[in-house]
């Protein structure tokens, strides 16, 4: 993985310095917060419900073990010995002081972490595939690229005060693992007809009040010319992008209001423009990043462990058949860690889970782990004949739950639990749906099924490419959960559709189990996916399921 | 015609901390809801919340919460208020294990 040269060691140091006397001004009141606010969420630090809230960046989620020993450290020196990691591969403490927060962001520096750019209206935290390097499916290793925008965007001057945030991520592979097309920009590295390799640039996805799904600005981006391409592209948003509604400052209305075309002409001009400023520079930083991004050494070992234990173990089957995904090595498998134990919150981690899975990438997975954009954590390098002994370590700490990809595996945001945006809760009805299905011992049952849910419009829980979403709203003073269905973040990302009215805290997860016992009812084999089912049956029956009474009404 | 005035009290988060708080009648701060002032005087509301927002080196971001009588003192009337008063709902973290400490 990347590893700081001088210059960012120095630049991250001067950066630490530099908001330590910016809290030491505040706290001696030669600050107002007024003047303070900017400069925190500069450094990824809010204020929240209770208290404050550190978001760090995990660049496209990879974090060796040292790291994730020090967000536990982290944890348990200056929080409540946990962390919630987030849907854009970020982890965000709950309870720090203002005054820790130097020292925090210090710790973090020790091992080449910041909360640099996690907040305010600048290039946030640049997403990957967390299966990078591993997957099967892969054209290249996406990370380098990602690493690149994020050394590119990070205090880029033209870019620290735009309209509105602005989110990118990279893939490399058929398979969307990184919701690209929910994105402000993504880069999609794709292989053209004469098999040579570029970016497919994608603009305008994204969620919130008025969801979008990315459009492609250019199919076929020569790999030279990448950072100059994606500069213009943020220069044309600086400018023409809506400044006066906050609502419509994304560029995903930029792109809506002005079109594609005209979107593509501007790029296109801006781009001539900066293309001869590149003079190859940023081709040889690549080079030099890539050489971090190695593969590991894998080892060449038999694998009868693992069928043993696959052959005697149901409980270990049971994982194994659910929480791997196949590694591009065949005696290697990617493994998922379920952050979303029946009951608990989803994607929190405690400082022991967390001193757990350093230790077992250390030991078992070259050092690697990495964080999704639904909340897990994955051990993407792992020799098959060591995922037994793996189980045996997640097993005694919790991690051990075979859920990823079914019911209980939910996207949920903080929610009014902790969020000073949130309109409702959203981790109290994850925790009720997850523990009500495994009540049920339906879960295997019901299969693939992905349910997000976000406690306010601005999505974090990605609610509108649930294949069951739920939006937590306030109306008139009461919690009021609104379904949406047929929802999809994949490479075929479709927008769910909203099925009716809402329901009270208390009716929601009825209504769930309801849609749930109907699909099971609907689908014609055990094989069909509850987003297949609805795609062959449309909303009707599903609407019938959640709305009993509205259907009796209409059938009479 | 403008809305009749409802009972409000006035509430922050304090600076090192950022732990919700709330102005009592004799202008000190508290962490329990039930200790603050309840303002059923909308003049008097702009005053104490102009006070609040000169302690700009105590606490952050001042405004007024609707609340009504209750048993114990003034109690949130919206949800939201009633999570800052307690805190989370799936940890006992926040107010709802620091109270006794007040």
């Amino acid at each position: 993985m990347y590893k700081y040269n001088d210059f960012d060691e120095g630049f991250l140091r001067a950066r630490t310095a530099q908001f330590r006397k910016q809290v030491e001004r505040r706290i001696a009141g030669n600050l107002t917060e007024e003047e303070f606010r900017p400069l925190r969420l500069m450094n990824g630090l809010y204020l929240q419900l209770h208290a404050y809230m550190l978001r760090v960046a995990i660049p496209y989620g990879t974090l060796n073990s040292r790291q994730m020993d020090q967000l536990a450290y982290i944890a348990d020196t200056w929080d409540k010995g946990y962390g919630h990691f987030t849907t854009r591969q970020n982890i965000q403490y709950n309870w720090p002081k203002l005054s820790d927060v130097p020292d925090m962001l210090d710790a973090l520096a020790d091992v080449q972490m910041h909360a640099n750019q996690t907040s305010g209206n600048t290039i946030r935290n640049v997403t990957s595939d967390p299966f990078a390097g591993a997957a099967i499916d892969e054209i290249e290793d996406p990370r380098p690229v990602a690493e690149l925008l994020r050394q590119w965007s990070t205090d880029h001057p033209e870019f620290q005060f735009l309209g509105r945030k602005f989110k990118i991520a990279v893939g490399a592979s058929e398979a969307d693992r990184a919701v690209l097309k929910s994105h402000d920009l993504a880069v999609n590295i794709v292989r053209n007809d004469a098999g040579e390799t570029g970016y497919q640039i994608l603009v305008g996805g994204g969620l919130g009040r008025t969801p979008m799904v990315g459009k492609v600005l250019n199919e076929f981006l020569p790999r030279e010319d990448l950072l100059p391409y994606v500069e213009a592209v943020l220069s044309v948003y600086n400018l023409l992008g809506r400044r006066d509604n906050k609502y419509k400052a994304r560029i995903k209305i930029t792109v809506h209001e002005n079109g594609l075309d005209t979107i593509r002409a501007l790029v296109d001009e801006r781009f001539a423009e900066l293309r001869p400023t590149f003079a190859g520079g940023d081709q040889e930083l690549l080079d030099e990043i890539r050489t971090h991004f190695q593969p590991p050494q894998f080892k060449n070992a038999p694998i009868d462990a693992f069928e043993a234990a696959y052959e005697s173990d149901p409980v270990f089957r049971s994982w194994a058949d659910t929480n791997l995904a196949p590694h591009k090595n065949e005696n290697y498998a990617i493994a998922t860690i379920s952050l979303k134990k029946h009951g608990e919150t989803p994607g929190d981690a405690t400082s022991a889970q967390m001193r757990q899975l350093a230790q077992i990438a250390r030991e078992y997975a070259h050092d690697e782990l990495r964080i999704s954009h639904e909340q897990n954590v994955i051990l993407p390098h792992v020799h098959k004949s060591h995922l037994p002994a793996i189980h045996a370590l997640l097993r005694s700490e919790g991690l051990a739950t075979a859920n990823i990809g079914l019911i209980s595996d939910i996207i949920a945001c903080p929610g009014m639990d902790y969020c000073a945006l949130a309109t409702a809760r959203s981790i109290p009805v994850a925790q009720k749906i997850a523990t009500r299905f495994d009540e049920l011992k339906l879960e295997h049952e019901i299969g693939a099924l992905k349910i997000k849910i976000s406690g306010c419009i601005n999505a974090c829980g990605h609610h509108h490419v649930g294949h069951i979403g739920i939006l937590g709203l306030d109306r008139a003073g009461v919690e009021n959960y609104q379904i949406t269905l047929g929802g999809d973040g994949t490479e075929t990302t479709v927008i769910g559709e909203r099925a009716g009215p809402g329901f009270a805290y208390d009716e929601i997860v009825p209504a769930i189990e309801r849609l749930i016992h109907a699909y099971l009812e609907l689908r014609d084999s055990e094989e069909e996916t509850f987003l297949q089912a609805y795609r062959r049956l449309g909303m009707a029956p599903f609407k019938d399921a959640l709305y009993p009474e509205a259907a009796k009404k209409n059938a009479a | 015609m403008a809305r009749a005035f409802t009972p409000k009290i006035v509430t922050a988060n304090a600076l090192i901390e950022g732990d919700v708080i709330y102005l009592t009648a004799d202008d000190t701060w508290s962490r329990n809801h039930a200790d603050a002032e309840l303002i059923t005087d909308e003049a008097r509301a702009a005053v104490r919340l102009a006070f609040a927002e000169a302690q700009q080196d105590f606490l952050v971001g001042a405004y007024l919460a609707d609340a009504v009588e209750g048993d114990a003192g003034p109690a949130p009337t919206h949800f939201r208020e009633e999570f800052r008063s307690v805190g989370p709902s799936n940890y006992n973290h926040g107010k709802q294990v620091e109270q006794n400490n007040v």
